[in-house]
């Protein structure tokens, strides 16, 4: 039934779960930015506020202010809507995604998820191989070399590792025995032997690297990041875009970022769960945040290390290596699943 | 576990909100931008120079076959996930055996058809 009371919990949630991951956005270039900064032996930008700390919001004024280009001969209306095709679906995953268990704020007890539906894991696969649309129709509508050839392997990129994606989660769902990520993450809660937490890496390690570098490769970061090379396309699909237009597809970038880490804690790394969190349930979120910010360290520390690998390998490794490999587990998996139940 | 039509609702009304703000992303930046166009800058980048010819033109059949490939294969990933979602229900009420046999043996013809893309050399990007 819906009621009052559900609508405005419902827009209470949406409304806080929605301002932080957009200041979640922001502050993960920031520390992008500082981190590399490190990385290679300097600052980074530590002088708009405290560390650095103002510095997402001069960006943000900086963008607002630029002049808004559309190259003569694009396709104006595409060129208009592709950052946005981009954009909503990276921003709209985070309405299936769990961050916790049940609290209870003034007597009402209150789910730590915006929605929690039978189908949450495909809702959220349905929204991130949407993005693709956007980053092809950027490339075609630009009327630029560059976008075209940036667009055209970008959308080759992602089909392809999405096959990889799809088939490394076979293993946890026949674990789980439901696609709802709340039952997911509710499968891991125990423990093997008393001490070993049930999280699914460890019983399918390969399946979670397979994870792992397909979700790298789905979100365009180094080391595959071929669909922006900087040094053959000069800046792929979005060489001719600028100001908030451009902003949008580097939020939908980070979006989907944090979307992917969150998939890989949720799927493979016990989401929420953590020492006492049965007896003080806003630990959870904690926990959460935690195991997503080791992820996008691990995607920062990535881009600090490795280079770019050639369009021929990144098509050899996800056709070649990552599908068999991915078949491969899901029958593992399973016979393992027939061992243990 | 049964979920009410009703838990779609806060997607639909995430979806307005993302859509509200990207809407207003665009507007704001053809609002507060300066708008002082010429031609040279409104040309496609060609590294400097006048652009050679359209961009629109025709490229490589490789990422065609991809795109085929793609939806053969993303189909057969698909047929996957109901048989996880009942794998351990079924093991348990019917036969271990039956469960993981299917599976095998679908395994096994999707095999085939890959083992055929790959001795046709549709994977092979630089040929």
């Amino acid at each position: 039934m819906l009621t009052t009371d559900i609508l405005i919990e419902w827009l209470v949630k949406i409304g806080v779960v929605f301002f932080i991951l957009m200041t979640a956005i922001a502050y993960v270039v920031l520390l992008e930015r500082r981190l590399l900064g490190f990385i290679q032996m300097r600052l980074g930008p530590n002088r708009v506020g405290p560390f650095g700390l103002l510095q997402p919001l001069a960006d943000g004024l900086k963008f607002l202010f630029k002049e808004d280009i559309v190259p003569l001969e694009a396709d104006k209306a595409l060129y208009v809507l592709a950052p946005m095709i981009a954009l909503v679906p990276a921003l709209m995953t985070i309405s299936v995604i769990p961050f916790g268990d049940k609290i209870v704020i003034l007597g009402r007890e209150i789910a730590l998820h915006i929605t929690s539906v039978n189908v949450g894991l495909l809702v959220v696969f349905a929204l991130t191989s949407l993005g693709v649309y956007g980053i092809a129709l950027a490339g075609w509508s630009s009327n630029s070399k560059y976008s075209l050839m940036g667009g055209l392997r970008s959308s080759a990129q992602l089909i392809s590792y999405e096959l990889a994606l799809s088939l490394s989660v076979v293993g946890v769902i026949i674990f789980s025995g439901s696609l709802d990520l709340v039952e997911v993450v509710k499968q891991q809660n125990s423990f093997w032997l008393g001490f070993i937490p049930k999280w699914n890496i460890f019983t399918q390690p390969i399946g979670f690297l397979i994870f792992l570098i397909a979700a790298i490769a789905e979100t365009n970061r180094v080391p595959f990041d071929l669909p922006e090379a900087e040094t053959e396309l000069v800046a792929g699909f979005h060489t001719e875009y600028s100001s908030m237009k451009f902003a949008m597809f580097f939020i939908a970038e980070y979006a989907n970022m944090v979307t992917a880490s969150s998939m890989a804690t949720l799927l493979f790394l016990g989401g929420w769960y953590g020492p006492f969190v049965d007896k003080f349930p806003l630990l959870g979120p904690i926990y959460f945040s935690l195991k997503i910010l080791f992820f996008l360290f691990l995607y920062i520390w990535l881009r600090g290390t490795l280079p770019r690998f050639r369009y021929d390998q990144l098509m050899r490794f996800g056709w070649k290596f990552l599908i068999p490999v991915a078949l491969a587990n899901v029958v593992l998996v399973a016979g393992l699943a027939l061992l243990i139940y | 576990m049964d979920a009410p039509i009703i838990n779609y609702i806060p997607i639909l009304i995430m979806f307005g909100l993302a859509l509200a703000v990207a809407t207003g992303m665009v507007l704001s930046s053809s609002l507060f931008g300066q708008h002082v166009p010429s031609r040279q800058k409104l040309m496609p980048y060609e590294c400097g120079k006048d652009p050679v010819g359209s961009a629109r033109e025709r490229f490589s059949v490789k990422f065609y076959m991809i795109a085929l490939l793609f939806i053969l294969f993303d189909i057969e990933a698909i047929f996957f996930v109901p048989w996880a979602v009942v794998f351990r229900k079924l093991s348990q009420d019917y036969s271990k055996l039956f469960v993981f046999g299917e599976m095998l043996i679908f395994i096994a013809i999707l095999l085939v058809g890959y083992i055929y893309v790959w001795r046709k050399g549709i994977l092979d990007w630089n040929k």
